[in-house]
């Protein structure tokens, strides 16, 4: 019977109808990929500035971790159901919005973290050099926090892309759908084919944003970042909010 | 759009109590399936974490695998454990113990590997062995960030349970599902805070347990 199941994902990934047309798999994942993009964007105009300026003058701790505690024991179901229970609707829309409003805490968390650990010493080194607030926040603050920032960001894309297929509960787009409607028409290859495809969606995207954050750094940086960090902190350096898409 | 229909109110004390039978059984399904999958998830992780510690070599596979395993997706973990586990209860209850699992492994290794270098020699040099030193030296110094890590687990179950709905065992993610398809708020917001709430009573009661059980950190304070 599994056996079975297997082969019918199999077959399922491999007609070609699947592939092609406006619910083919290219159009769905490009959806998906667009949705999470305004979902991180949304929640990264939000979160940045006020993680920059709460981290920059060093206060609003408590408050953050207040916030993050909090949204790790909501669940995501129930905003995305009180979202689509009022007047922003079905679909898309209150996914995306569940979703940005998740992404928040990892980014402001992060962002607020990699301002406050900035060297005072480096801080008023700047102030000595005859730089203003704003100038040291801009020249001096902002690039050194940069690799937490970035770390921040990243746990929140993954944690959007894998979000995001709880549109399918909704009437949403995106990769969701597929296993949604594998379940309740009991088609379970279906369903087999549309969780693998989540789960590689979500792996390749952790790979490539792990990729793009090595390039980004720079050497130097690279390699005191890691004897820095290693060993005790394993856990926290890269703080992960909560499991993806709960 | 709210006031146009005040029939249909997001709090109301009447769905609560014509409808106790319902919330009180999705609320038992949705603690015995929280505390189920955090009990396995402990059992398992301590003695893998354990391993990973006595092995230095391990910890970084460990923590890389259970990292990689993180970025799945509940959703799609349900999808790909259901055709083999079917319809139910063990579905649900495996994708959590395994999630639940990974934030313990992560937890419990960071303790163990926090435990100070000094305290390790000291207790070599009064003679302790291998096990010895790990049941009474490094676990109890591990203690603090076990507690952390449990309390998180614990959290992050609570509101996994809900996505549950795919597969009918949701707990209180049911009533939050049913809700939103026959448009009844009351239903949705109901389970909403009985969520929060349970999230809520578990966390505090694992860190009373865990100031408890921990009476040395106290008494010198946080340093």
């Amino acid at each position: 019977m599994t056996d079975n199941i297997v082969a019918q994902a199999f077959v399922w990934l491999n007609d070609p109808l699947n592939w092609s047309g406006p619910d083919g798999i290219p159009i769905r994942t490009t959806e998906h990929l667009i949705m999470s993009a305004v979902a991180v964007l949304l929640a990264a105009v939000i979160a940045l500035p006020i993680g920059i300026w709460l981290g920059h003058r060093g206060r609003g701790g408590a408050a953050t971790v207040a916030m993050a505690n909090t949204s790790r024991a909501l669940p995501t179901l129930a905003l995305l159901v009180i979202f689509a229970s009022t007047a922003i609707g079905f679909g898309d829309r209150p996914t995306v919005l569940a979703a940005a409003i998740f992404a928040v805490p990892p980014i402001l968390t992060n962002t607020y973290a990699g301002l406050l650990e900035v060297d005072r010493d480096v801080r008023e080194s700047a102030r000595g050099m005859g730089m203003s607030g704003q100038r040291s926040l801009a020249l001096v603050e902002i690039p050194l926090a940069a690799p937490l920032i970035g770390a921040g960001l990243r746990t929140a894309t993954i944690q959007v892309i894998a979000t995001i297929p709880l549109a399918g509960l909704v009437g949403g787009g995106g990769l969701g759908p597929i296993i949604i409607t594998g379940l309740a028409t009991r088609r379970f290859g279906e369903v087999l084919a549309g969780g693998a495809l989540v789960a590689g969606l979500c792996l390749v995207a952790e790979g490539v944003l792990a990729a793009g954050q090595r390039l980004l750094t720079p050497r130097p940086m690279r390699s005191t970042r890691r004897r820095g960090r290693g060993g005790a902190v394993v856990g926290t350096a890269r703080a992960r909010s909560r499991p993806v898409g709960s | 759009m709210t006031s146009a229909d005040p029939a249909n109110p997001w709090l109301s004390w009447d769905y609560v109590q014509n409808n106790w039978g319902d919330i009180s059984d999705a609320l038992v399904q949705h603690v015995s399936l929280t505390v189920q999958a955090v009990l396995i998830a402990f059992v398992i992780a301590l003695p893998l974490a354990v391993l990973a510690h006595g092995r230095p070599r391990l910890a970084g596979p460990v923590l890389g695998l259970a990292g990689v395993l993180y970025t799945i997706p509940s959703l799609a973990l349900f999808a790909i454990l259901a055709p083999f586990t079917g319809i139910g209860r063990t579905t649900v209850l495996i994708g959590l113990v395994a999630y639940a699992m990974l934030v313990l492994v992560r937890n419990i290794l960071v303790g163990l590997q926090g435990v100070d270098a000094e305290i390790r020699d000291a207790a070599r040099g009064l003679g302790y062995g291998r096990t010895r030193m790990l049941l009474t030296v490094e676990l109890p110094n591990a203690l603090p960030s076990i507690v952390v890590g449990l309390r998180l687990a614990t959290v992050t179950t609570v509101a996994l349970v809900t996505i549950g709905v795919v597969v009918g065992f949701g707990g209180l993610g049911q009533l939050m599902f049913r809700g939103f398809n026959s448009n009844y708020r009351a239903e949705i917001m109901t389970a909403t805070l009985l969520c929060l709430a349970i999230a809520l009573v578990a966390d505090l009661l694992l860190a009373v347990a865990g100031r408890l059980a921990t009476p040395w950190t106290r008494a010198q304070g946080r340093s």
